[in-house]
């Protein structure tokens, strides 16, 4: 049976208390709202994108630690990224949160924390809110939501 | 049958807690404890053993067929529909309409009896701690007739504040719509003082008993209302069968909600009668199976006693409460006098979600998010709360199990 200690790693309990990028850019050229409807996992998430490259990236929000610690490395990994790499990304973490837990995985470093969700089916919509907001915020769609 | 519980003594909750087959199983190799009854509760054996006989024994359609079992089955589905009357006292069995949840009977409502009556600046009254199905319904005829929603405020407590509520009762009200008891509070309304206060203005009053009607007794004439809606679930019942209780009066004077088979009297190409009420209100085959097993399912009530059930829950509430004002950062949302069955909460910096994945590794289920009330939260000011909310069957020793469970949530996040 899965532990809860894979779920709630030291990375994402850290995470959680002291968020990166947790604040406003006022300068943003895209933005989006994130909502779990399931759980009322609320997020707003900014980018400032010049040349096709993230040059800045903050998130607000509430929810839980799984989807705040999420948003919190996401930003962390995708700041300073071409535009082309985030897409990459995305794919990336979708297909290691969705791949069934007796699968392996690859090795994505730090968001690789976040693979502990697989083995928590309810929780995976937690982990990825953060990153279909980021997909919504780059297609200038205004709301994403996990449902 | 023996009454399980005569009126002043204590539940054999051992004896109850062995007629419901699901609370024998385990939940992640622990003993499942079940503190989730306000989304559904569990169901006793002779709720399952009527279904399963309805199905093996006695299938047919109602009221059509000559033969024996469509008689058998017309006999099972109408008795029934008289249990439901004597649970809630209604007037006849005329009154008792079969749907499929409460959350239809409010539609019914909504649809054949306000949306018809209302104009630009009339008004629909609710209150602030409504269930989104005692909400959305009236936002879509509001909407489609430029009527507006008046909203009834709760204080700090989570008790309706009667003073307002008897305020935002106008000229142009047509409908005042409120909870019995609160699914996300646990507040119990003084529904028979609202109904005489709308009453008293001419206005026609819907009581949602869905939360109300497993833990205390209900008498819609000694409450008063035009309408009570329940559901078959939470009252230890099957899925997919609600009740609405009408006055004769008021459903004579409305149109169909849905039109088929059963509701006529007659059909021509060019226009068709209504058959007598109930009937008029249940187009289609109905949930036969599921009118039987929650026929079965207030049998098994009455035989514990609902007042029996009543002051047990109380005591066992009282009890979850310290329990819980004991935990250090656990702060409890609505704490109206008189609430029931019910403990709404939430820990300081750590998200109800994640409290309720930690809880159901140690086999206790509660409910965590917005409970289906989202302007509730948004009156507390939180985004969710984690909920455990009990039934006749839960024990101390299930509130125990939770306060462990809260302390390894505790240790997870220190």
């Amino acid at each position: 049976m899965s532990d809860l200690s894979d779920l709630y790693q030291e990375v994402i309990l850290d995470h959680n208390k002291r968020p990166r990028n947790f604040h406003v850019v006022d300068s943003a050229s895209h933005q989006a709202e994130g909502f779990n409807p399931l759980c009322g996992d609320r997020l707003h998430l900014y980018l400032k994108v010049e040349d096709d490259v993230v040059t800045e990236v903050g998130f607000q929000g509430s929810g839980c630690a799984i989807s705040k610690a999420s948003a919190s490395i996401m930003t962390d990994s995708v700041k300073g990224r071409p535009l082309a790499e985030v897409h990459d990304l995305f794919r990336r973490f979708h297909t290691m949160v969705t791949t069934p837990p007796d699968q392996s995985v690859e090795d994505m470093g730090k968001l690789s924390a976040l693979a502990g969700v697989r083995e928590f089916p309810v929780r995976v919509k937690c982990a990825s809110l953060a990153w279909h907001t980021l997909k919504a915020a780059l297609e200038r769609d205004p709301i994403a939501s996990t449902e | 049958m023996t009454p399980l519980a005569p009126a002043g003594t204590r539940l054999d909750i051992a004896r109850i807690k062995a007629d419901f087959p699901i609370l024998r199983r385990q939940v992640r190799n622990k003993p499942l404890v079940y503190l989730d009854n306000a989304a559904t509760t569990q169901k006793p054996q002779v709720v399952l053993d009527a279904l399963v006989h309805y199905y093996t024994d006695i299938n047919a359609n109602v009221h059509r067929g000559v033969h024996e079992l469509s008689g058998l089955a017309t006999d099972a589905y109408e008795g029934a529909r008289e249990k439901i009357r004597a649970f809630f006292n209604a007037a006849s069995v005329q009154e008792v309409i079969f749907t499929r949840n409460a959350t239809e009977s409010i539609n019914l409502v909504a649809f054949a009896f306000v949306r018809p009556m209302l104009s630009p600046g009339d008004e629909v009254l609710i209150s602030a701690m409504e269930h989104h199905s005692n909400i959305v319904p009236w936002q879509i005829v509001c909407e489609e007739r430029g009527a507006r929603l008046r909203v009834a405020p709760i204080d700090d407590r989570g008790a309706l504040i009667l003073d307002e509520l008897e305020a935002l009762i106008g000229p142009r009200t047509r409908i005042v719509s409120i909870a019995h008891m609160s699914n996300a509070l646990g507040t119990v309304n003084p529904v028979e003082q609202i109904v005489a206060m709308a009453h008293a203005r001419g206005v026609p009053v819907l009581i949602d008993g869905s939360q109300a009607a497993y833990h205390m007794p209900v008498d819609v004439q000694a409450i008063g209302c035009d309408f009570y809606a329940a559901t078959g679930h939470k009252l230890y019942g099957p899925t997919g069968i609600g009740v609405l209780i009408g006055t004769t009066a008021r459903l004579e004077a409305m149109p169909p909600f849905m039109g088929g088979g059963d509701m006529i009297r007659s059909v021509t190409f060019e226009r068709s009668t209504w058959n007598d009420l109930p009937y008029k209100f249940e187009a289609g085959t109905p949930n036969i199976a599921g009118a039987v097993g929650l026929g079965a399912a207030l049998d098994y009530i009455e035989q514990v006693g609902r007042e029996a059930i009543s002051a047990y829950e109380h005591e066992l509430l009282d009890y979850g409460t310290a329990m819980l004002e004991a935990i250090p950062g656990v702060r409890l949302i609505g704490t109206a006098p008189g609430k029931s069955s019910i403990l709404s909460f939430v820990m300081e910096g750590i998200h109800p979600h994640d409290i309720g994945t930690i809880v159901d590794r140690e086999g206790v289920a509660v409910r965590t998010g917005h409970h289906c009330a989202q302007p509730v939260m948004d009156r507390f000011g939180i985004p969710a709360t984690a909920r455990a909310s009990l039934a006749m069957y839960n024990t101390r020793e299930d509130l125990d199990a939770l306060g462990r469970a809260l302390v390894k949530v505790r240790e997870v996040f220190s």
